[in-house]
């Protein structure tokens, strides 16, 4: 009999397809996990909708479970459950080591608008465009270390 | 619920169409980062659509591609075949003020609010790159002069009871509006080619 732990382990093995330093668990994507007697019912929620990731990510859940020896359910939920503010710190520390500025707080954003270099640290950055090569990310130039980064939006 | 299903359906078909005209400048905006910016909306854009089919049926490729052109139920502002940039812009600023106050509506909704809460936490964005150039362009001749030709159109995205707020949010007065049913000559070329993938493979794409 296969664990909730056993699970949600094997879930923070899955990189995202599209930003893989971090995984679906550090994303914090993962709303719930809950082992039934026929199979493991996994509610993952997408961060944006039109995300061309999402089938992708569903198979590796299926995947995943599968090789623990139980049936995965994955329940796609498109409800507002989801925001930036589910990325998890160890997830959130992944992202500033790899170049990506991690998304502000809700709230900081709201307030300030402050958005701090993932290199070297310095708040004196600007918006280049608000989009960039997903939907979840911006590109800002930091002023400080002269260097152009990419900025996950706070949604 | 059969105004509820259509008010969906509505808005669905609006985002996918609104979705497939700004992704017509891919490759070709006037500028680099609009080109990003304008593939990055119309990608969000068909998401909602599609997360909005889904909650309309269990086949959202066949309610979004399948269906005879009288039964779309798209605004005709998102079906016009815009080249210039300065109606480009007009269209999207004026379609996300009004996608605003109708998905701001909706949020209240029981059945659809979160869904509809988790849109506008993308829409924002859309709206912020909206209003730049709206800041931008704001006293363009051109610009002004695509708005108040648009306008009509913009009034049919939203319900009766919604237009006064999006006059007052626009700026303009209450004209009559172009209402969404029928559809503008535009409509049916556009048709033609979002549908030619799925006409050519019923059984689904693989890619």
């Amino acid at each position: 009999m296969v664990t909730a732990e056993q699970v949600w382990a094997a879930l923070d093995e899955i990189p995202d397809p599209e930003i893989p330093v971090v995984s679906l668990v550090d994303l914090g994507v993962i709303r719930s996990v809950d082992v039934g007697d026929d199979a493991v019912r996994v509610e993952f929620t997408p961060t944006f909708l039109g995300c061309p990731a999402l089938e992708t990510m569903v198979r590796a859940i299926e995947g995943k479970v599968g090789e623990l020896g139980a049936a995965a359910d994955v329940d796609v939920v498109n409800d507002d459950s989801w925001s930036t503010d589910k990325i998890t710190a160890v997830g959130r520390e992944k992202l500033r080591a790899a170049g990506f500025a991690p998304p502000a707080p809700r709230l900081v954003r709201i307030q300030s608008h402050v958005h701090r270099c993932p290199y070297c640290g310095s708040t004196d950055t600007r918006l280049e465009n608000i989009f960039g090569p997903t939907p979840c990310r911006s590109l800002r130039y930091c002023n400080g270390c002269r260097q152009p980064f990419e900025q996950f939006k706070t949604i | 619920m059969a105004d509820q299903r259509e008010l969906l359906l509505g808005l669905a078909d609006d985002e996918l169409v609104i979705g497939w005209r700004d992704s017509e400048w891919t490759g070709i905006a006037p500028l680099l980062e609009e080109d990003v910016a304008f593939s990055s909306i119309a990608q969000n854009e068909i998401g909602h659509a599609r997360a909005v089919y889904e909650r309309l049926t269990d086949d959202a490729d066949a309610l979004a591609f399948d269906r005879a052109l009288d039964d779309y139920r798209c605004a005709p502002l998102v079906e016009l075949r815009l080249l210039d940039w300065a109606h480009t812009i007009a269209r999207r600023w004026l379609y996300e003020v009004a996608d605003e106050i109708r998905i701001t509506a909706l949020m209240e909704d029981a059945d659809v609010g979160g869904l509809a809460a988790k849109i506008n936490r993308e829409e924002a964005y859309h709206r912020m790159h909206a209003e730049m150039w709206h800041e931008r362009l704001l006293n363009e001749p051109r610009f002004r002069a695509a708005v108040t030709e648009l306008w009509p159109y913009a009034l049919g995205v939203v319900l009766p009871e919604q237009r006064a707020a999006l006059a007052s949010r626009v700026g303009l007065d209450e004209v009559d509006a172009v209402e969404r049913g029928s559809h503008t000559d535009d409509f049916a070329p556009l048709l033609e080619e979002m549908t030619m993938v799925r006409r050519s493979a019923p059984a689904g794409a693989q890619w």
